[in-house]
Protein backbone atom coordinates (compact mmCIF):
# COMPACT_ATOMS: atom_id res chain seq x y z
CA UNK A 1 0.00 0.00 0.00
CA UNK A 2 1.30 3.47 -0.88
CA UNK A 3 2.35 6.09 1.65
CA UNK A 4 1.51 9.77 2.06
CA UNK A 5 4.24 12.45 2.11
CA UNK A 6 4.22 12.44 5.90
CA UNK A 7 4.36 8.66 6.14
CA UNK A 8 7.35 8.53 3.78
CA UNK A 9 9.31 11.10 5.79
CA UNK A 10 8.52 9.27 9.04
CA UNK A 11 9.48 5.87 7.60
CA UNK A 12 12.83 7.23 6.40
CA UNK A 13 13.55 8.74 9.83
CA UNK A 14 12.54 5.54 11.62
CA UNK A 15 14.82 3.43 9.41
CA UNK A 16 11.83 1.50 8.04
CA UNK A 17 10.92 0.53 4.48
CA UNK A 18 7.33 1.52 5.06
CA UNK A 19 4.89 2.53 7.78
CA UNK A 20 1.10 2.46 8.05
CA UNK A 21 -1.33 4.80 9.79
CA UNK A 22 -1.65 3.98 13.48
CA UNK A 23 1.82 2.40 13.74
CA UNK A 24 3.93 3.57 16.70
CA UNK A 25 7.47 4.47 15.69
CA UNK A 26 10.58 6.15 17.00
CA UNK A 27 11.98 8.71 14.55
CA UNK A 28 15.29 10.55 14.39
CA UNK A 29 14.99 14.33 14.72
CA UNK A 30 16.63 16.95 12.52
CA UNK A 31 15.67 19.85 14.78
CA UNK A 32 14.30 20.31 18.30
CA UNK A 33 12.81 23.73 19.08
CA UNK A 34 11.78 25.54 22.23
CA UNK A 35 10.90 29.09 23.28
CA UNK A 36 11.19 31.17 26.45
CA UNK A 37 7.96 29.74 27.90
CA UNK A 38 8.25 26.05 27.07
CA UNK A 39 12.04 25.62 27.34
CA UNK A 40 12.29 26.34 31.09
CA UNK A 41 9.90 23.44 31.80
CA UNK A 42 11.96 21.23 29.47
CA UNK A 43 15.26 22.31 31.02
CA UNK A 44 13.93 21.60 34.53
CA UNK A 45 12.93 18.08 33.45
CA UNK A 46 16.19 17.53 31.51
CA UNK A 47 18.24 18.41 34.58
CA UNK A 48 15.98 16.68 37.10
CA UNK A 49 16.31 13.34 35.33
CA UNK A 50 20.10 13.79 35.22
CA UNK A 51 20.85 14.09 31.49
CA UNK A 52 24.33 15.54 31.10
CA UNK A 53 24.55 16.27 27.36
CA UNK A 54 22.35 17.28 24.45
CA UNK A 55 22.32 14.92 21.46
CA UNK A 56 23.57 17.54 18.97
CA UNK A 57 24.24 21.18 19.80
CA UNK A 58 23.58 22.15 16.16
CA UNK A 59 20.15 20.53 16.01
CA UNK A 60 18.52 22.44 18.85
CA UNK A 61 16.99 25.91 18.45
CA UNK A 62 16.09 28.02 21.46
CA UNK A 63 14.22 31.17 20.45
CA UNK A 64 13.33 33.80 23.04
CA UNK A 65 10.20 35.30 21.53
CA UNK A 66 7.04 35.00 23.61
CA UNK A 67 7.65 37.44 26.46
CA UNK A 68 10.88 38.92 25.05
CA UNK A 69 12.14 41.67 25.40
CA UNK A 70 11.34 40.54 28.95
CA UNK A 71 7.93 41.76 30.03
CA UNK A 72 8.52 41.37 33.78
CA UNK A 73 10.91 39.93 36.34
CA UNK A 74 9.53 36.41 36.16
CA UNK A 75 9.82 36.41 32.36
CA UNK A 76 13.38 37.71 32.71
CA UNK A 77 14.20 34.79 35.03
CA UNK A 78 12.85 32.31 32.48
CA UNK A 79 14.90 33.82 29.65
CA UNK A 80 17.97 33.83 31.88
CA UNK A 81 17.48 30.13 32.57
CA UNK A 82 17.35 29.42 28.80
CA UNK A 83 20.41 31.61 28.17
CA UNK A 84 22.43 29.78 30.85
CA UNK A 85 21.40 26.39 29.47
CA UNK A 86 22.31 27.47 25.91
CA UNK A 87 25.72 28.68 27.10
CA UNK A 88 26.38 25.58 29.19
CA UNK A 89 25.58 23.24 26.29
CA UNK A 90 27.02 25.49 23.58
CA UNK A 91 23.68 25.49 21.69
CA UNK A 92 24.45 26.93 18.26
CA UNK A 93 20.99 28.25 17.41
CA UNK A 94 20.14 30.31 20.47
CA UNK A 95 18.35 33.56 19.57
CA UNK A 96 17.92 36.36 22.08
CA UNK A 97 17.17 40.10 21.93
CA UNK A 98 19.02 41.58 18.97
CA UNK A 99 18.89 38.59 16.67
CA UNK A 100 15.72 36.83 17.71
CA UNK A 101 12.48 36.80 15.77
CA UNK A 102 9.20 34.94 16.15
CA UNK A 103 10.37 31.33 16.02
CA UNK A 104 8.25 30.07 13.10
CA UNK A 105 9.24 33.02 10.93
CA UNK A 106 12.87 32.83 12.05
CA UNK A 107 13.72 29.14 11.50
CA UNK A 108 12.66 29.03 7.82
CA UNK A 109 14.35 32.41 7.21
CA UNK A 110 17.62 31.11 8.67
CA UNK A 111 17.39 27.90 6.61
CA UNK A 112 17.37 25.73 9.74
CA UNK A 113 14.47 23.59 8.55
CA UNK A 114 13.95 22.19 5.07
CA UNK A 115 12.30 19.59 2.84
CA UNK A 116 12.20 16.08 4.25
CA UNK A 117 13.22 17.06 7.78
CA UNK A 118 11.56 15.77 10.95
CA UNK A 119 11.15 18.63 13.38
CA UNK A 120 9.55 18.81 16.83
CA UNK A 121 9.00 22.02 18.70
CA UNK A 122 7.57 22.82 22.11
CA UNK A 123 5.17 25.22 20.48
CA UNK A 124 1.97 24.17 18.79
CA UNK A 125 2.63 26.24 15.66
CA UNK A 126 5.75 24.21 14.87
CA UNK A 127 3.58 22.69 12.12
CA UNK A 128 4.51 25.82 10.08
CA UNK A 129 7.56 24.12 8.49
CA UNK A 130 5.32 21.74 6.60
CA UNK A 131 5.20 24.59 4.08
CA UNK A 132 8.76 23.58 3.18
CA UNK A 133 7.91 19.90 2.83
CA UNK A 134 9.11 18.92 6.31
CA UNK A 135 7.27 16.75 8.83
CA UNK A 136 7.01 19.21 11.64
CA UNK A 137 4.81 19.07 14.71
CA UNK A 138 4.17 20.70 18.06
CA UNK A 139 4.89 18.79 21.25
CA UNK A 140 5.18 19.62 24.94
CA UNK A 141 8.18 20.42 27.08
CA UNK A 142 8.80 16.83 28.20
CA UNK A 143 8.97 15.65 24.58
CA UNK A 144 11.35 18.55 23.94
CA UNK A 145 13.54 17.48 26.88
CA UNK A 146 13.59 13.89 25.61
CA UNK A 147 14.34 15.12 22.08
CA UNK A 148 17.24 17.27 23.30
CA UNK A 149 18.70 14.30 25.18
CA UNK A 150 18.19 11.50 22.65
CA UNK A 151 17.57 13.09 19.24
CA UNK A 152 14.48 10.92 18.91
CA UNK A 153 10.74 11.12 19.48
CA UNK A 154 7.89 8.62 19.38
CA UNK A 155 5.04 9.16 16.95
CA UNK A 156 1.84 7.45 16.03
CA UNK A 157 1.93 7.50 12.23
CA UNK A 158 -0.99 9.70 11.13
CA UNK A 159 -3.51 9.12 8.39
CA UNK A 160 -4.14 12.10 6.14
CA UNK A 161 -6.67 14.36 4.51
CA UNK A 162 -5.60 15.45 1.03
CA UNK A 163 -6.42 19.00 0.01
CA UNK A 164 -6.42 19.29 -3.73
CA UNK A 165 -5.95 22.98 -4.55
CA UNK A 166 -7.22 24.30 -7.88
CA UNK A 167 -7.39 27.74 -9.49
CA UNK A 168 -5.79 30.98 -8.33
CA UNK A 169 -6.56 33.38 -5.51
CA UNK A 170 -8.42 36.58 -6.31
CA UNK A 171 -6.63 39.85 -5.66
CA UNK A 172 -6.95 40.85 -2.01
CA UNK A 173 -6.98 37.24 -0.81
CA UNK A 174 -4.09 35.30 0.70
CA UNK A 175 -3.17 32.03 2.36
CA UNK A 176 -4.86 33.25 5.56
CA UNK A 177 -8.24 33.42 3.84
CA UNK A 178 -7.73 29.89 2.49
CA UNK A 179 -6.82 28.33 5.83
CA UNK A 180 -9.60 30.16 7.70
CA UNK A 181 -12.04 28.97 5.03
CA UNK A 182 -10.76 25.38 5.43
CA UNK A 183 -11.00 25.43 9.23
CA UNK A 184 -14.52 26.83 8.90
CA UNK A 185 -15.32 23.92 6.60
CA UNK A 186 -13.86 21.01 8.60
CA UNK A 187 -13.94 22.44 12.16
CA UNK A 188 -11.36 22.83 14.93
CA UNK A 189 -11.12 19.06 15.31
CA UNK A 190 -11.74 18.27 11.64
CA UNK A 191 -8.22 16.92 11.16
CA UNK A 192 -7.64 15.63 14.71
CA UNK A 193 -4.50 13.42 14.89
CA UNK A 194 -4.18 13.61 11.07
CA UNK A 195 -1.93 15.17 8.44
CA UNK A 196 -3.29 17.86 6.18
CA UNK A 197 -1.50 17.33 2.86
CA UNK A 198 -1.71 20.17 0.35
CA UNK A 199 -1.25 19.44 -3.30
CA UNK A 200 -2.81 20.14 -6.71
CA UNK A 201 -2.13 22.58 -9.55
CA UNK A 202 -3.42 25.52 -7.54
CA UNK A 203 -0.69 25.25 -4.91
CA UNK A 204 1.93 26.44 -7.39
CA UNK A 205 0.26 29.86 -7.43
CA UNK A 206 0.65 30.21 -3.66
CA UNK A 207 3.73 32.06 -2.42
CA UNK A 208 5.95 30.60 0.30
CA UNK A 209 4.49 33.15 2.75
CA UNK A 210 0.96 31.94 1.88
CA UNK A 211 2.04 28.34 2.48
CA UNK A 212 3.82 29.11 5.77
CA UNK A 213 0.64 30.82 6.97
CA UNK A 214 -1.57 27.88 5.97
CA UNK A 215 0.67 25.17 7.43
CA UNK A 216 0.98 27.30 10.59
CA UNK A 217 -2.75 27.02 11.27
CA UNK A 218 -3.07 23.26 10.59
CA UNK A 219 -3.06 22.86 14.39
CA UNK A 220 -6.22 25.00 14.53
CA UNK A 221 -8.00 22.14 12.74
CA UNK A 222 -6.50 19.72 15.29
CA UNK A 223 -3.99 18.35 12.77
CA UNK A 224 -0.73 16.68 13.70
CA UNK A 225 0.94 18.43 10.78
CA UNK A 226 0.23 20.35 7.61
CA UNK A 227 2.49 19.68 4.66
CA UNK A 228 2.87 21.02 1.12
CA UNK A 229 4.26 19.10 -1.79
CA UNK A 230 7.73 20.39 -2.68
CA UNK A 231 7.88 22.42 -5.93
CA UNK A 232 10.14 25.03 -7.58
CA UNK A 233 8.92 27.71 -5.16
CA UNK A 234 10.00 25.57 -2.20
CA UNK A 235 13.40 24.82 -3.65
CA UNK A 236 14.03 28.45 -4.64
CA UNK A 237 13.13 29.56 -1.12
CA UNK A 238 15.21 26.92 0.58
CA UNK A 239 18.29 27.14 -1.66
CA UNK A 240 18.77 30.80 -0.82
CA UNK A 241 18.97 29.97 2.86
CA UNK A 242 19.89 26.31 3.23
CA UNK A 243 22.23 25.19 5.96
CA UNK A 244 21.99 21.43 5.34
CA UNK A 245 21.14 19.00 2.52
CA UNK A 246 17.51 18.15 1.88
CA UNK A 247 15.44 15.26 0.54
CA UNK A 248 12.22 15.63 -1.41
CA UNK A 249 9.48 13.14 -0.56
CA UNK A 250 6.35 12.83 -2.67
CA UNK A 251 3.23 10.88 -1.88
CA UNK A 252 2.81 7.54 -3.68
CA UNK A 253 0.23 7.41 -6.45
CA UNK A 254 -1.71 4.82 -4.46
CA UNK A 255 -1.38 6.55 -1.07
CA UNK A 256 -4.51 6.17 1.04
CA UNK A 257 -6.34 9.22 2.35
CA UNK A 258 -9.20 9.40 4.84
CA UNK A 259 -10.72 12.07 2.66
CA UNK A 260 -9.88 14.19 -0.41
CA UNK A 261 -11.15 17.76 -0.35
CA UNK A 262 -10.93 19.92 -3.46
CA UNK A 263 -10.65 23.67 -2.96
CA UNK A 264 -11.05 26.14 -5.82
CA UNK A 265 -8.82 29.03 -4.75
CA UNK A 266 -10.63 31.43 -7.08
CA UNK A 267 -13.80 31.01 -4.99
CA UNK A 268 -12.12 32.07 -1.72
CA UNK A 269 -13.19 35.50 -0.44
CA UNK A 270 -11.76 37.55 2.45
CA UNK A 271 -12.62 35.39 5.46
CA UNK A 272 -12.81 36.21 9.17
CA UNK A 273 -13.02 33.82 12.16
CA UNK A 274 -15.41 35.23 14.78
CA UNK A 275 -15.10 34.71 18.56
CA UNK A 276 -14.32 32.33 20.19
CA UNK A 277 -13.15 29.58 17.82
CA UNK A 278 -11.16 29.64 14.57
CA UNK A 279 -13.98 27.59 12.95
CA UNK A 280 -16.58 30.37 13.35
CA UNK A 281 -15.89 31.82 9.93
CA UNK A 282 -17.82 34.42 7.98
CA UNK A 283 -17.09 36.54 4.93
CA UNK A 284 -15.46 39.83 5.94
CA UNK A 285 -18.15 41.68 3.99
CA UNK A 286 -20.85 40.30 6.31
CA UNK A 287 -19.31 41.78 9.45
CA UNK A 288 -19.55 45.53 8.88
CA UNK A 289 -21.51 45.97 12.11
CA UNK A 290 -18.44 44.92 14.12
CA UNK A 291 -16.58 48.00 15.38
CA UNK A 292 -12.98 47.44 16.46
CA UNK A 293 -10.84 48.92 19.23
CA UNK A 294 -7.54 47.33 18.24
CA UNK A 295 -5.84 45.86 15.20
CA UNK A 296 -2.80 43.58 15.47
CA UNK A 297 -0.80 42.75 12.34
CA UNK A 298 1.99 40.28 13.02
CA UNK A 299 2.61 36.86 14.68
CA UNK A 300 4.05 33.56 13.45
CA UNK A 301 1.01 33.34 11.18
CA UNK A 302 1.21 36.72 9.43
CA UNK A 303 4.31 38.72 10.40
CA UNK A 304 6.25 38.08 7.17
CA UNK A 305 7.35 40.59 4.55
CA UNK A 306 4.44 39.98 2.17
CA UNK A 307 2.07 40.59 5.11
CA UNK A 308 3.83 43.89 5.83
CA UNK A 309 3.71 44.72 2.12
CA UNK A 310 -0.06 44.35 1.77
CA UNK A 311 -0.65 46.24 5.03
CA UNK A 312 1.59 49.08 3.81
CA UNK A 313 -0.17 49.17 0.45
CA UNK A 314 -3.53 49.61 2.18
CA UNK A 315 -2.33 52.06 4.87
CA UNK A 316 -0.25 54.22 2.50
CA UNK A 317 -1.48 57.81 2.69
CA UNK A 318 -4.35 56.86 4.99
CA UNK A 319 -4.86 57.00 8.74
CA UNK A 320 -6.32 54.44 11.12
CA UNK A 321 -9.84 55.35 12.28
CA UNK A 322 -10.22 57.46 15.39
CA UNK A 323 -10.28 55.27 18.47
CA UNK A 324 -8.47 52.33 16.82
CA UNK A 325 -5.08 51.26 18.14
CA UNK A 326 -3.07 49.54 15.42
CA UNK A 327 -0.03 47.48 16.43
CA UNK A 328 2.26 46.17 13.70
CA UNK A 329 4.91 43.58 14.53
CA UNK A 330 7.35 42.46 11.83
CA UNK A 331 8.23 38.90 12.85
CA UNK A 332 12.02 38.99 12.55
CA UNK A 333 14.88 41.50 12.50
CA UNK A 334 15.36 40.80 8.77
CA UNK A 335 11.70 41.60 8.06
CA UNK A 336 11.94 44.68 10.30
CA UNK A 337 14.95 45.95 8.31
CA UNK A 338 13.22 45.23 5.04
CA UNK A 339 10.19 47.25 6.23
CA UNK A 340 12.50 50.19 6.88
CA UNK A 341 14.30 49.85 3.54
CA UNK A 342 11.04 49.71 1.60
CA UNK A 343 9.54 52.63 3.51
CA UNK A 344 6.77 50.58 5.14
CA UNK A 345 7.75 51.65 8.65
CA UNK A 346 7.23 55.29 7.74
CA UNK A 347 3.89 54.51 6.09
CA UNK A 348 2.75 52.67 9.24
CA UNK A 349 3.83 55.41 11.62
CA UNK A 350 2.29 58.17 9.48
CA UNK A 351 -0.94 56.14 9.42
CA UNK A 352 -1.01 56.24 13.23
CA UNK A 353 0.20 52.68 13.87
CA UNK A 354 2.93 51.58 16.28
CA UNK A 355 5.69 49.32 14.99
CA UNK A 356 7.18 46.90 17.52
CA UNK A 357 10.32 44.83 17.74
CA UNK A 358 9.58 41.12 17.06
CA UNK A 359 7.57 39.41 19.82
CA UNK A 360 4.63 37.02 20.18
CA UNK A 361 3.40 39.47 22.87
CA UNK A 362 -0.24 40.31 22.17
CA UNK A 363 -1.16 37.13 20.24
CA UNK A 364 -1.30 35.12 23.46
CA UNK A 365 -2.25 37.96 25.77
CA UNK A 366 1.28 38.29 27.08
CA UNK A 367 1.89 42.02 26.66
CA UNK A 368 2.21 44.76 23.98
CA UNK A 369 -1.50 45.13 23.37
CA UNK A 370 -3.73 43.52 25.99
CA UNK A 371 -7.48 44.01 25.60
CA UNK A 372 -9.72 45.50 28.30
CA UNK A 373 -13.22 44.34 29.24
CA UNK A 374 -15.55 44.05 26.20
CA UNK A 375 -12.95 45.38 23.76
CA UNK A 376 -12.85 44.04 20.21
CA UNK A 377 -9.75 43.30 18.16
CA UNK A 378 -9.13 42.25 14.62
CA UNK A 379 -5.87 40.31 14.47
CA UNK A 380 -3.80 38.44 11.93
CA UNK A 381 -2.91 35.96 14.68
CA UNK A 382 -4.12 32.37 14.95
CA UNK A 383 -6.41 31.93 17.97
CA UNK A 384 -9.50 33.73 19.20
CA UNK A 385 -10.22 31.69 22.33
CA UNK A 386 -11.85 33.22 25.42
CA UNK A 387 -9.35 35.58 27.09
CA UNK A 388 -6.60 34.82 24.56
CA UNK A 389 -5.62 38.48 24.09
CA UNK A 390 -6.70 39.89 27.43
CA UNK A 391 -9.92 40.24 29.43
CA UNK A 392 -12.28 37.25 29.32
CA UNK A 393 -15.07 39.39 27.83
CA UNK A 394 -12.86 40.81 25.05
CA UNK A 395 -13.36 39.50 21.53
CA UNK A 396 -10.93 38.59 18.75
CA UNK A 397 -11.70 38.35 15.05
CA UNK A 398 -9.00 36.55 13.05
CA UNK A 399 -8.27 37.81 9.56
CA UNK A 400 -5.68 38.34 6.84
CA UNK A 401 -3.31 41.34 6.96
CA UNK A 402 -5.29 42.94 4.10
CA UNK A 403 -8.61 42.63 5.94
CA UNK A 404 -7.05 43.74 9.25
CA UNK A 405 -5.36 46.82 7.76
CA UNK A 406 -8.48 47.83 5.84
CA UNK A 407 -10.62 47.38 8.97
CA UNK A 408 -8.18 49.53 10.97
CA UNK A 409 -8.71 52.34 8.45
CA UNK A 410 -12.50 52.05 8.53
CA UNK A 411 -12.85 51.34 12.25
CA UNK A 412 -15.05 48.32 11.59
CA UNK A 413 -14.54 44.98 9.87
CA UNK A 414 -14.63 45.24 6.09
CA UNK A 415 -13.63 43.55 2.87
CA UNK A 416 -10.20 44.96 1.90
CA UNK A 417 -11.50 45.73 -1.60
CA UNK A 418 -13.66 48.48 -0.12
CA UNK A 419 -10.69 50.56 1.08
CA UNK B 1 -5.12 1.79 40.65
CA UNK B 2 -8.47 3.42 41.26
CA UNK B 3 -9.43 7.10 41.15
CA UNK B 4 -12.50 8.27 43.02
CA UNK B 5 -13.94 11.78 43.23
CA UNK B 6 -16.50 14.40 42.35
CA UNK B 7 -16.84 15.54 38.74
CA UNK B 8 -16.04 19.01 37.40
CA UNK B 9 -17.58 19.20 33.94
CA UNK B 10 -16.83 21.32 30.87
CA UNK B 11 -17.95 21.29 27.23
CA UNK B 12 -16.29 20.79 23.85
CA UNK B 13 -13.02 22.42 22.74
CA UNK B 14 -11.69 23.32 26.19
CA UNK B 15 -8.49 25.06 25.10
CA UNK B 16 -5.20 25.34 26.95
CA UNK B 17 -5.59 29.14 27.12
CA UNK B 18 -8.54 28.70 29.47
CA UNK B 19 -6.92 25.80 31.34
CA UNK B 20 -4.00 28.11 32.15
CA UNK B 21 -4.05 31.64 30.68
CA UNK B 22 -0.78 32.78 29.07
CA UNK B 23 -0.52 35.73 31.44
CA UNK B 24 0.58 33.21 34.08
CA UNK B 25 3.17 31.47 31.90
CA UNK B 26 5.99 33.61 33.23
CA UNK B 27 6.56 30.84 35.74
CA UNK B 28 7.08 27.08 35.61
CA UNK B 29 6.19 26.69 39.31
CA UNK B 30 3.54 23.98 39.56
CA UNK B 31 1.66 25.40 42.57
CA UNK B 32 1.50 28.89 41.05
CA UNK B 33 0.12 27.46 37.81
CA UNK B 34 -2.48 25.37 39.65
CA UNK B 35 -3.72 28.44 41.53
CA UNK B 36 -5.02 29.85 38.20
CA UNK B 37 -6.27 26.62 36.63
CA UNK B 38 -9.54 27.09 34.65
CA UNK B 39 -10.07 30.60 36.05
CA UNK B 40 -11.21 32.19 32.78
CA UNK B 41 -14.15 29.79 32.38
CA UNK B 42 -14.72 28.67 35.99
CA UNK B 43 -13.49 31.11 38.63
CA UNK B 44 -14.65 28.87 41.51
CA UNK B 45 -12.93 25.70 40.26
CA UNK B 46 -9.79 26.14 42.28
CA UNK B 47 -11.66 26.73 45.55
CA UNK B 48 -14.13 23.90 44.86
CA UNK B 49 -11.74 21.18 43.71
CA UNK B 50 -10.68 18.48 46.17
CA UNK B 51 -7.73 16.11 45.92
CA UNK B 52 -8.69 13.15 43.72
CA UNK B 53 -11.59 14.88 41.91
CA UNK B 54 -12.30 14.07 38.28
CA UNK B 55 -12.53 16.40 35.27
CA UNK B 56 -14.85 15.58 32.37
CA UNK B 57 -14.80 17.33 29.01
CA UNK B 58 -16.39 16.94 25.58
CA UNK B 59 -14.63 16.70 22.23
CA UNK B 60 -11.12 18.05 21.47
CA UNK B 61 -10.20 18.64 25.13
CA UNK B 62 -6.95 20.59 25.51
CA UNK B 63 -6.86 22.11 22.02
CA UNK B 64 -4.63 25.05 21.16
CA UNK B 65 -1.23 25.84 22.61
CA UNK B 66 1.29 23.09 23.36
CA UNK B 67 1.91 24.46 26.85
CA UNK B 68 2.64 21.55 29.19
CA UNK B 69 1.69 24.01 31.91
CA UNK B 70 -1.95 23.00 31.16
CA UNK B 71 -1.84 19.33 32.23
CA UNK B 72 0.61 20.33 35.00
CA UNK B 73 -1.92 22.86 36.38
CA UNK B 74 -4.76 20.31 36.25
CA UNK B 75 -2.67 17.61 37.94
CA UNK B 76 -1.31 19.96 40.59
CA UNK B 77 -4.84 21.24 41.33
CA UNK B 78 -5.64 17.73 42.54
CA UNK B 79 -7.46 16.21 39.56
CA UNK B 80 -6.83 12.46 39.41
CA UNK B 81 -8.07 11.80 35.87
CA UNK B 82 -9.52 13.69 32.90
CA UNK B 83 -12.21 11.91 30.89
CA UNK B 84 -13.21 13.31 27.49
CA UNK B 85 -14.83 12.31 24.23
CA UNK B 86 -11.56 13.12 22.43
CA UNK B 87 -8.35 14.93 23.33
CA UNK B 88 -6.35 17.34 21.22
CA UNK B 89 -3.18 15.47 20.27
CA UNK B 90 -0.50 17.61 21.95
CA UNK B 91 -2.47 17.67 25.22
CA UNK B 92 -2.83 13.87 24.96
CA UNK B 93 0.95 13.44 24.60
CA UNK B 94 1.72 15.92 27.34
CA UNK B 95 -0.65 14.31 29.82
CA UNK B 96 0.92 10.88 29.27
CA UNK B 97 4.43 12.32 29.41
CA UNK B 98 3.89 14.05 32.77
CA UNK B 99 1.76 11.31 34.32
CA UNK B 100 -1.70 12.93 34.31
CA UNK B 101 -4.20 10.13 33.76
CA UNK B 102 -6.57 10.65 30.82
CA UNK B 103 -9.27 8.46 29.30
CA UNK B 104 -11.20 8.73 26.06
CA UNK B 105 -14.81 7.61 26.52
CA UNK B 106 -17.66 9.10 24.50
CA UNK B 107 -20.41 7.53 26.61
CA UNK B 108 -18.93 8.74 29.89
CA UNK B 109 -18.43 12.22 28.46
CA UNK B 110 -22.08 12.36 27.42
CA UNK B 111 -23.70 10.68 30.45
CA UNK B 112 -21.74 12.11 33.38
CA UNK B 113 -22.96 15.39 34.94
CA UNK B 114 -21.19 17.96 37.07
CA UNK B 115 -21.16 16.91 40.73
CA UNK B 116 -21.55 13.17 40.02
CA UNK B 117 -19.47 10.84 42.18
CA UNK B 118 -17.37 8.73 39.85
CA UNK B 119 -14.62 6.16 40.17
CA UNK B 120 -12.20 4.88 37.52
CA UNK B 121 -10.35 1.56 37.46
CA UNK B 122 -7.21 2.20 35.41
CA UNK B 123 -6.40 -1.47 34.97
CA UNK B 124 -9.67 -2.23 33.21
CA UNK B 125 -10.67 1.24 31.94
CA UNK B 126 -14.05 0.82 33.67
CA UNK B 127 -15.69 4.09 34.76
CA UNK B 128 -18.39 3.81 37.45
CA UNK B 129 -20.90 6.59 38.04
CA UNK B 130 -22.12 6.04 41.62
CA UNK B 131 -24.61 8.91 41.45
CA UNK B 132 -26.37 7.59 38.33
CA UNK B 133 -25.64 3.90 39.02
CA UNK B 134 -24.08 3.44 35.58
CA UNK B 135 -20.81 2.11 34.18
CA UNK B 136 -18.93 3.04 31.00
CA UNK B 137 -15.99 1.33 29.29
CA UNK B 138 -13.06 3.54 28.20
CA UNK B 139 -10.62 2.73 25.40
CA UNK B 140 -7.51 1.07 26.85
CA UNK B 141 -4.09 2.59 26.03
CA UNK B 142 -1.87 0.77 23.54
CA UNK B 143 0.87 -1.23 25.35
CA UNK B 144 3.62 1.20 24.28
CA UNK B 145 1.89 4.09 26.01
CA UNK B 146 0.89 1.93 28.98
CA UNK B 147 4.62 1.28 29.46
CA UNK B 148 5.45 5.00 29.58
CA UNK B 149 2.72 5.48 32.19
CA UNK B 150 3.85 2.49 34.25
CA UNK B 151 7.44 3.72 34.28
CA UNK B 152 6.35 7.11 35.60
CA UNK B 153 6.50 9.28 32.49
CA UNK B 154 8.50 9.63 29.29
CA UNK B 155 11.82 10.81 30.74
CA UNK B 156 11.95 8.07 33.35
CA UNK B 157 11.22 5.46 30.72
CA UNK B 158 13.98 6.86 28.47
CA UNK B 159 16.54 7.13 31.26
CA UNK B 160 15.90 3.46 32.13
CA UNK B 161 16.80 2.55 28.55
Amino acid sequence: MGMTMTQKILAAHAGLESVVAGQLIKAKLDMVLGNDITSPVAINEFEKIGFKNVFDKEKISLVMDHFVPNKDIKAAQQTKQCRCFANAHDIKHYYDVGDMGIEHALLPEKGLVGPGDVVIGADSHTCTYGALGAFSTGVGSTDMAAGMATGEAWFKVPSAIKFNLEGRLQEGCSGKDVILHLIGKIGVDGALYKSMEFTGEGMHSLTMDDRLCMANMAIEAGAKNGIFEVDEITLDYYKERMTHPYTVFTADEDAEYDEVITIDLSEIVPTVACPHLPENTKNASELSEVKIDQCVIGSCTNGRISDMEIAAKILDGKHVAKGVRCIIIPATQEIYMECMKRGYTEIFIKAGCVVSTPTCGPCLGGYMGILAEDEVAIATTNRNFVGRMGHVTSKIYLASPATAAASAVKGYICDPKTV
Amino acid sequence: MIAHGIVHQYGDNVDTDVIIPARYLNTANHAELAAHCMEDIDKEFITRVKMGDIMVGGANFGCGSSREHAPIAIKEAGISVVIAKTFARIFYRNAINIGLAILECEEASERISAGDEVSVDFDTGLISNHTKQETYQAQPFPPFIQEIITKGGLLKSISEE
